[in-house]
């Protein structure tokens, strides 16, 4: 596929009467790592929900691939974004390859349900993010860490060009954090997934992040490598905070 | 997870088998077969006038299967079987795969362990419309039957879209915000129900059964009138397994995993209350089967719909088909108290267990 992946034009995008983007154009190409970074409320979430087709733009227009996001039904968004959901509720027991395996559902057959190669993508899920261990266990029973990593299988189940993440290590301690992230990357740069991750850590943003694209209020204040992004004056305007709260990891960008 | 294996869990070596969403157990359908086949010998055989076993079945190797055998039986146990039992028994087993199935599909669909059409009051408004039905003087046999399945389907439409709607703008969690509408409009159904037998006159007993839930009144008329209602509404809902397997991580969750959600929603709790009704309008109120069936299967299976709904419809018809043989051996008393001397202490069970785990 030639041209940008995703592509945002001006894009003007409310919640009843809140107006949460104003005038945003974004373009992501294939294969990148974007990182969104910004205060809350900045506008973050909502620019995820544009671009799955969850929220309607109210002025401007989106695209995947060079199709409107709001021409495309739900199956065709879930061939081509994988979601990682943030809080999620599972209201029966359910065993972690199952829950992994509902990263199937928009490629099984609606009336036969599950075909071989669809089990052979849940096993190849479980080996890459290495969830192997967890198999056999209610998923209602794991650690926030070990829930992240399932829901991450699941989306890598799915085996859609773009992952997209909201704020994925926000219960994680740093090792999984870190774990986490590696594992983005290893995406990435193996399979060629474009990546596409709200962050609020900063720290692990610039370090593996090669774009950021800051938001505030609405706006994309700034867009591009971790060192322009995180300027001080930047941080200070737009976090409100003291610049040397936010050491950069040293060499990055 | 990519280098540094030392830090984090390795990657399983254990993924050979894995038992996912979708699989079916076909052992478990075979023994539901099977559980089903003794209560239809069983049922029939069993009542004021026993019938052996034996000429039960060889009645109906001879009736239904068109077995020449040698007569060994009476004109009069052949009339009873027929006319009288096999029609209940039938009945019984179409009443419970129908609220098996709703119920699968309600808790599913609601992501509720407690949801099922007595709960949520869809099978009262159902109820409620089968009554005004039953009040209209109507004496043509075709209309009347479509009447009477044409109101309860309405009736339970009417309530459980109300009930939906409601349980969202509570400031409640979810799980008691539906429990407590349902008990709302249950109750103000009840007295709509009360109403339709003040007023009712000759066609109280009727109502009264609606009340109780019974297949006393139970006839090939009136069974072969819902078979094709309940027939259409199952599998209508089979075919949508992926959409409630897509709900179970929510509703958002379900949008990323291409589930139209407010489309299947709609069509599945339609499915489910025509299903609803056409049980109600031939039996009555028959509590927490809906509710204890698919539970019990999710506990051996799994919470795959794949497997919950079909194996859920052969159970559900298997434990009413039991649950109305047990009612009659306690001499004639109406199968809805059996199911819920059942069923009332299991919802508070999973009442119990519902306050911990329900976040993932």
């Amino acid at each position: 596929m030639s041209g940008p992946i995703i592509a945002l034009d001006r894009v003007t995008a409310a919640y009843r009467d809140r107006l949460a983007l104003r005038d945003v154009s974004l373009t992501i190409e294939p294969g990148e790592r974007v990182a969104l970074i910004g205060p809350n409320g900045a506008g973050k979430s909502t620019l995820l929900a544009v671009v799955t087709g969850l929220l309607a733009v109210a002025a401007g227009s989106a695209r995947l691939g060079g199709e409107l996001v709001g021409g495309l039904d739900r199956l065709e968004v879930a061939r081509r974004i994988a979601v990682v959901p943030g809080a999620v509720g599972l209201p029966f027991a359910t065993r972690v390859e199952e829950v992994i395996a509902l990263g199937r559902l928009p490629h099984e057959d609606p009336f036969r349900g599950p075909r071989p190669a669809d089990r052979a993508a849940v096993a190849a899920a479980i080996e890459r993010v290495g969830v192997g261990h967890l198999l056999g266990r209610d998923a209602r029973e794991l650690s926030l860490g070990e829930r992240q990593l399932v829901l991450i299988a699941m989306a890598v189940a799915q085996a859609a060009p773009i992952l997209i993440l909201d704020e994925p290590t926000v219960h994680l301690d740093l090792r999984h954090q870190v774990g986490a992230m590696e594992l983005l990357v290893d995406l990435n740069k193996r399979d060629g997934t474009t990546v596409i991750a709200v962050l609020h850590d900063l720290a692990l943003a610039s370090h593996f992040f090669p774009r950021l694209v800051l938001l505030d209020r609405g706006r994309i204040v700034a867009d591009g490598r971790p060192s322009r992004v995180l300027s001080e004056d930047q941080v200070r305007d737009v976090f409100g905070v003291d610049p040397s709260f936010v050491r950069l990891p040293v060499g990055s960008g | 997870m990519a280098s540094r294996g030392e830090a984090l869990p390795r990657p399983g070596v254990r993924v050979g088998p894995s038992r996912g969403i979708g699989d079916r157990p076909s052992a478990l359908i075979g023994l539901g077969f099977v559980a089903l086949a003794v209560a239809l010998v069983a049922g029939v055989g069993f009542g004021s006038v026993a019938v052996a076993p034996g000429d039960t079945v060889a009645i109906l190797a001879h009736r239904l299967l068109g077995l020449d055998l040698a007569r060994t039986w009476s004109d009069a146990a052949e009339t009873i079987v027929m006319e009288l039992r096999l029609p209940r028994v039938l009945t019984s087993m179409l009443v419970g795969c129908a609220l098996a199935v709703a119920g699968a599909t309600y808790q599913g669909l609601l992501r509720n362990p407690l949801a099922d059409p007595y709960v949520l009051g869809t099978a009262s408004g159902a109820a409620l419309g089968a009554a005004i039905a039953v009040i209209i003087p109507v004496r043509f046999v075709v209309l009347e039957f479509g009447l009477l399945h044409g109101l309860a389907f309405l009736g339970a439409l009417a309530s459980i879209y109300t009930v939906y709607r409601l349980s969202r703008v509570t400031g409640l969690a979810p799980l008691t915000s539906l429990l407590l509408t349902g008990y709302a409009v249950g109750s103000l159904l009840a007295a709509g129900l009360a109403m339709a037998m003040y007023l009712s006159g000759a066609a109280l007993r009727q109502i009264f059964i609606y009340l109780l839930g019974s297949f006393d009144a139970a006839t090939w008329a009136r069974l072969a009138g819902a078979i094709p209602i309940v027939a259409i509404g199952c599998i209508g809902i089979l075919l949508r397994a992926r959409s409630l397997n897509g709900l179970l991580l929510g509703e958002q969750t379900a949008m990323h995993l291409g589930i139209n959600v407010r489309r299947e929603r709609a069509i599945l709790l339609g499915l489910a209350s025509l299903v609803t009704a056409a049980a109600v309008a031939i039996s009555g109120l028959i509590g927490f089967v809906g509710l204890v069936v698919p539970h019990v299967v999710r506990l051996i299976v799994g919470p795959s719909a794949r497997a919950v709904l079909p194996i859920s419809a052969i159970g559900g018809a298997a434990l009413l088909a039991y649950a109305d043989l047990a009612a009659r051996l306690l001499g004639e008393i109406p199968v809805g108290v059996v199911t819920a001397v059942l069923g009332a202490p299991f919802f508070l069970l999973i009442l119990r267990r519902a306050r911990t785990g329900y976040e993932l």
